[in-house]
């Protein structure tokens, strides 16, 4: 212990030493990130300062910036398009759904696989529930188009049930659900992993301490799992609230169609239509796709924010 | 041990949620299996559900013969083999000196890493960049550098190695090992629950990738599978290349599709149990830290 406590002082002095002799001394250490700096700089930030053109008429060509500035012209073009606010509706209502169903669901799933006794069956559990997360989104778009299909196994079950067949993919009202379906479908068993990682972290001791003064298992999972893992709900709550404008855009590209827009259009497929084009987009509005991309990211900036703000003076855990 | 009946009662309960999920999550496996091996008349008059009906392997057999197919089969190998180096290597090399406290500049790194996972460029800032400033359009480069780090894996790599004994690496120090000879000597190999974890969190990555190749990729030859899989399940493909039956039909069969799907997603569902032992370790130790 005390040789410990001598190497701590011995490993603070250097702090008072001149910044260049230190860089000096370490230089090898730090060479490590030089190309990787190199590649935050240019696919990183560069990317960031590159939303200069939703401030500039820019539509591809050479010079770097675009022709000339346009000041907020983008942006009071946007906030005047009802596509835009269709979409930035639609964000929001499928993230916040979404969330409403999942984080209850995962939560609850992570504390019955933690009452799991036989490590054999929880294991077994656990390497199904995480496959999904793993496969392609083409594949996982293309399982749900074939489960609801006209001739799939949901709609012949309808048909044996007496109702009648639902064109699942064509209706706007029916595009919730399959979002959202098919997202605790490939993300339950994952999003338990960081919850079971912190709970194998608990002090068993807590559980005998519970045992003793006669808690039951359900008192024990309240006053013992739960608390243990509040740092971690916390943080993934801020993330998810952080997440709220990001929708998942490579599953509602594969998952929507013109048919759909109407309530699975979101801000990213958007800017995707806006600025680079696809089946029916209009593409090539570099500068607007920019805007409305760059006032995505900047609003879902402000929410981690202010959800880390909030979590840091409620519960005292916080991202940074 | 006399827990309650209410208790029992749990348990059972327990059980029957345990196995409702796996029913739920490998219910799709197995009926796109089963609909694979199906004929089409089967599938139209909704006669399949857990086992193939009419069993037949045609449109195994039809993909299989198609010359493309293994082109592009062998594009995603090579784009799934070049970015997972790249990719992991890049990673751990980053996360090792941010794991060290006593670099002092550390305190501007590691902000300039994590900012990252709160804030992009966006998808036109990015494509702008990729497509039209650095020309990489049409190249391999493309596809494998612009996502190679994430600040996300950097950040559970660098855990990985503060969690690591200070113990070991001064000893080899005293051996008279370099920095660099500890790092690829001695720190790489201790640390392989949180890189096998890397490695499939990136294989998987590059493999399942089909939008950026959509972004970059014009001549259809250098396609990656997976993007050749989105036209076929989205009907983009004509339907002539695929006239397995005399039914002239406007939709690809939904026999092909799951076909193709199965035999895309087959070699992630093969390396994976193998896998998945080492990244519970690996998230295990570099998220309860962090």
């Amino acid at each position: 212990m005390e040789e410990a406590a001598l190497q701590k002082s011995i490993s603070r002095a250097p702090k008072t030493t001149p910044l260049w002799r230190h860089v000096r001394k370490e230089w090898k250490l730090y060479s490590f990130l030089l190309i990787p700096v190199i590649y935050f700089i240019v696919f990183k930030y560069a990317p960031m300062i590159g939303n200069i053109i939703a401030f500039r008429k820019y539509r591809g060509g050479p010079n770097i910036f675009g022709t000339e500035w346009v000041g907020l012209h983008y942006f009071e073009m946007f906030w005047k398009d009802s596509a835009f606010w269709r979409a930035f509706y639609n964000t929001i209502f499928l993230s916040i759904s979404y969330l409403i169903v999942r984080f209850p669901v995962t939560l609850i799933f992570a504390l019955l696989l933690n009452e799991l006794r036989s490590i054999k069956v929880k294991k077994f559990v656990q390497t199904v529930s995480y496959l999904p997360h793993f496969i392609s989104m083409v594949i996982v778009v293309g399982m749900i188009k074939e489960m609801v299909s006209l001739t799939g196994p949901i709609n012949t079950l309808l048909g044996y049930l007496g109702i009648e067949k639902i064109s699942f993919i064509q209706q706007p009202d029916w595009f919730p659900t399959l979002y959202i379906t098919s997202g605790i479908w490939q993300g339950l068993g994952w999003g338990t992993i960081l919850y079971l990682a912190a709970m194998t972290a608990i002090n068993t001791e807590l559980y005998e301490a519970a045992k003793v003064d006669g808690a039951s298992r359900f008192r024990r999972a309240w006053h013992v799992t739960i608390p243990g893992i509040l740092p971690t709900i916390m943080v993934l709550l801020i993330l998810d609230i952080g997440g709220i404008m990001h929708s998942n855009f490579e599953k509602v590209l594969l998952l929507y169609n013109p048919l759909t827009y109407e309530t699975g259009d979101v801000l990213s497929t958007y800017v995707y239509r806006m600025g680079i084009g696809g089946r029916d987009g209009i593409g090539g509005n570099f500068s607007y796709a920019t805007a409305v991309g760059l006032f995505e990211g900047v609003v879902g900036l402000i929410l981690v924010t202010m959800a880390n703000f909030v979590s840091k003076k409620t519960t005292k855990t916080s991202l940074w | 041990m006399k827990e309650s009946s209410s208790y029992r009662g749990f348990l059972f309960f327990n059980t029957l949620v345990m196995t409702v999920v796996v029913i739920f999550t490998l219910y799709p496996f197995v009926y796109l299996l089963a609909q694979s091996f199906s004929s089409e008349g089967a599938i139209y008059a909704g006669k399949v559900f857990l086992f193939p009906v009419e069993f037949t392997t045609t449109t195994y057999e039809l993909l299989l013969k198609k010359p493309e197919f293994y082109r592009y089969y062998g594009n995603t190998i090579l784009y799934s083999v070049l970015g997972t180096f790249i990719s992991v290597s890049a990673t751990a090399i980053l996360a090792y000196p941010l794991s060290k406290e006593k670099l002092r500049l550390n305190k501007f790194f590691i902000p300039f890493v994590l900012f990252t996972m709160y804030f992009g460029g966006g998808l036109i800032p990015n494509y702008v960049l990729v497509a039209q400033k650095l020309q990489m359009r049409d190249t391999i480069w493309a596809i494998v550098i612009p996502g190679a780090i994430s600040a996300f894996n950097v950040i559970l790599v660098k855990t990985f190695f503060a969690g690591l004994p200070n113990e070991v690496e001064e000893a080899a120090r005293v051996d008279g090992l370099g920095v660099y000879g500890i790092f690829t000597r001695i720190v790489l190999p201790l640390s392989k629950p949180i890189l096998a974890t890397m490695f499939l969190f990136a294989m998987v990555a590059y493999w399942n990738d089909w939008f950026t190749a959509s972004l970059y990729l014009n001549t259809k030859e250098s396609w990656p599978v997976s993007l050749y899989l989105r036209q076929i399940v989205d009907n983009f493909v004509s339907t002539q290349e695929f006239s397995s039956s005399d039914a002239a039909s406007t939709q690809i069969a939904a026999t092909i599709k799951s076909t193709a799907m199965i035999l895309t997603a087959l070699p992630i569902i093969c390396i994976y149990p193998f896998i998945q032992k080492y990244f519970v370790q690996g998230m295990l130790i570099g998220s309860v830290k962090g």
